[in-house]
């Protein structure tokens, strides 16, 4: 495991280990844990119950009726030994996230712009000419916490979060980006939005993202938008500072 | 699924919140979504199994009260958990035991008396169509529920249940020694975590020998805790994925127990999990009642749990 550091085991209850195996966000980390996360589920079996993939860690919830924590932490330590990084998850799939960048749907542009003494255009250039690879899924269903974001645009989050983030909001937030897929509370810096439904309960497998999913926000003006089913109803400049 | 439908019940009114609740939404989390179902495992369990229900049922998880609901057929219930003063056509309804209801009666729920949420299960169990694998509602995700959206309980309503074979059903009781008094002083069984080091000593000391007041920031997501300034020298960790009962303690020191609608994945340090029991205890507590922390060891909580869910299986 040349570019794994020592991977621990810790206790996260009586139902789950957390296995740690980097202690900074790194591309590579994606490898190792798209591999961790499938020999899980072949050692584990029907005795997994949760698998909570993150920048660094895996979280892996148990049955404990099944195994017992010291069950399932001899199988971890067995499979971390021999464990090799999944070079297929280093691909990725490519996902195109149509989105249109504008301040009545992204009303804190202007002030990204203001802080990296950047224009606007500058700005949606700089978030839209890059590729992020998805990190994490969490915090709502089917977000993505994606990076890294170019140096220059890098924000704080909002002092007091927004209480409706509209669905299918692009958001900034320290070296991350994400698009909120369901209205929901959220204190990241507003861009644009996608037409893009994120998560879909009709669409096999839910969440249009994945963990190692890489990611390209392509912009579209209002018409094109609209034409894909976007909601051009404004943001609420509420909680904005 | 081969089980019927039929009606079960009408909502007169909802009252502050009722939420449909089996066991929880699992094997989606690495989809960012939560795990749902009842607060109160243990409550939940032991309605269920009142009225022969297999685990997992779906039952009603009612907080606070005021849910008035007539039965449209008759039917086999059973509440238990807190004690929110609940009436069949005005009588008092005992808890933690079967009963039996008519069509047209009218069951309803007063005001909290011991306790803060109460668990009604009907015989075959609430009928929902499962989302993502689960009926457990969750309003912020749009999840669950009688409708699928993850809305609670609204007037007008009606809850249908899956028809029982079942015929000539016992009355069943749960033991006393099964029926907390949640009103008295909680203590919360916890297992200390891989962060706890990080904690000072003074702060670990108090951690364990400190009354902490449940605060009224409190909903299905977490709870806050309110007491003495706990210090960790971590402020902040790369976010990762947060199990059921994780004592999270942000900057301020006030540490928030973690429970079913928790984000999945978060970034403060954690002072450990409480049992899955000791989280469902939590969960019984009104706004301004002392609980403590106890440190336990996993050996003990294991045995604990397993004899709990063994209980049920």
């Amino acid at each position: 495991m040349s570019d794994c550091p020592q991977p621990r085991l810790e206790p996260a209850g009586l139902d789950a280990w957390m296995v740690r195996l980097f202690d900074s966000i790194e591309e590579r980390n994606l490898v190792w844990l798209t591999a961790l996360a499938k020999q899980c589920e072949q050692a584990l079996g029907s005795a997994l119950v949760d698998l909570v993939p993150s920048y660094t860690t895996l979280l892996v919830v148990f049955d404990p009726l099944r195994l017992t924590p010291g069950e399932v932490r001899q199988r971890l330590i067995e499979l971390l030994a021999g464990l090799t990084p999944d070079e297929a998850a280093a691909e990725g799939m490519l996902r195109e996230l149509p989105t249109w960048y504008d301040p009545s749907v992204g009303p804190d542009l202007s002030r990204v712009a203001e802080r990296s003494s950047l224009s606007v255009e500058a700005v949606i250039e700089a978030h839209a000419n890059r590729e992020y690879r998805v990190f994490a899924l969490g915090f709502a269903p089917g977000f993505g916490f994606m990076g890294l974001l170019d140096e220059r645009l890098e924000c704080p989050r909002l002092e007091t979060p927004r209480r409706k983030v509209p669905a299918g909001s692009v958001a900034l937030a320290g070296r991350q980006t994400a698009a909120y897929p369901v209205v929901t509370p959220g204190g990241w810096n507003l861009v644009g939005r996608t037409s893009a439904r994120l998560f879909d309960r009709d669409r096999e497998g839910f969440s249009l993202l994945r963990v190692g999913d890489r990611v390209r926000f392509v912009p579209v003006d209002k018409a094109e938008f609209e034409q894909q089913g976007g909601d051009t109803t404004p943001a609420v400049s509420e909680g904005a500072s | 699924m081969m089980a019927e439908k039929r009606s079960g019940f009408f909502v007169k009114r909802a009252g502050p919140l009722a939420l449909l609740q089996d066991a929880g939404r699992f094997g989606v989390r690495q989809l960012g979504v939560t795990q749902g179902g009842p607060v109160d495992l243990h409550a939940w369990a032991w309605a269920n199994q009142l009225v022969g229900n297999a685990w997992g049922a779906a039952a009603l998880e009612i907080t606070f009260g005021g849910l008035q609901l007539v039965a449209e057929q008759d039917l086999t219930v059973a509440v238990a958990g807190a004690d929110l003063s609940a009436t069949l056509d005005d009588s008092p309804l005992p808890l933690w035991r079967t009963a039996s209801v008519r069509k047209g009666q009218r069951l309803a729920f007063g005001s909290p008396a011991n306790g803060l949420r109460a668990y009604l299960a009907v015989a075959g169990g609430f009928a929902a169509e499962p989302v993502l694998g689960s009926v457990a509602c969750v309003a912020r995700e749009g999840l669950g529920g009688f409708d699928g959206r993850g809305s609670r309980l609204a007037e007008g309503d009606s809850l249908p249940v899956w028809k029982t074979s079942g015929s000539g059903r016992e009355t069943r009781e749960a033991p006393d020694n099964e029926r907390p008094d949640y009103r008295a002083t909680a203590q919360l069984a916890l297992l200390p975590g891989a962060q706890v080091g990080a904690f000072t000593g003074r702060s670990l000391y108090v951690a364990f020998n400190s009354e902490w007041r449940v605060d009224d920031r409190a909903d299905r997501m977490g709870i806050r805790l309110t007491g003495p300034t706990l210090r960790c020298r971590i402020e902040s960790l790369i976010s990762e994925g947060i199990s059921l009962g994780a004592i999270q303690v942000p900057p301020d020191g006030q540490p928030i127990a973690l429970l079913n609608d928790r984000q999945t994945i978060g970034g403060y340090p954690r002072l450990g999990n409480l049992t899955p029991l000791a989280a469902s205890r939590l969960a019984q507590c009104m706004p301004g009642q002392v609980v403590t922390l106890k440190a336990v060891a996993i050996e003990h909580a294991l045995d604990e749990h397993r004899r709990f869910l063994r209980r049920f299986g």
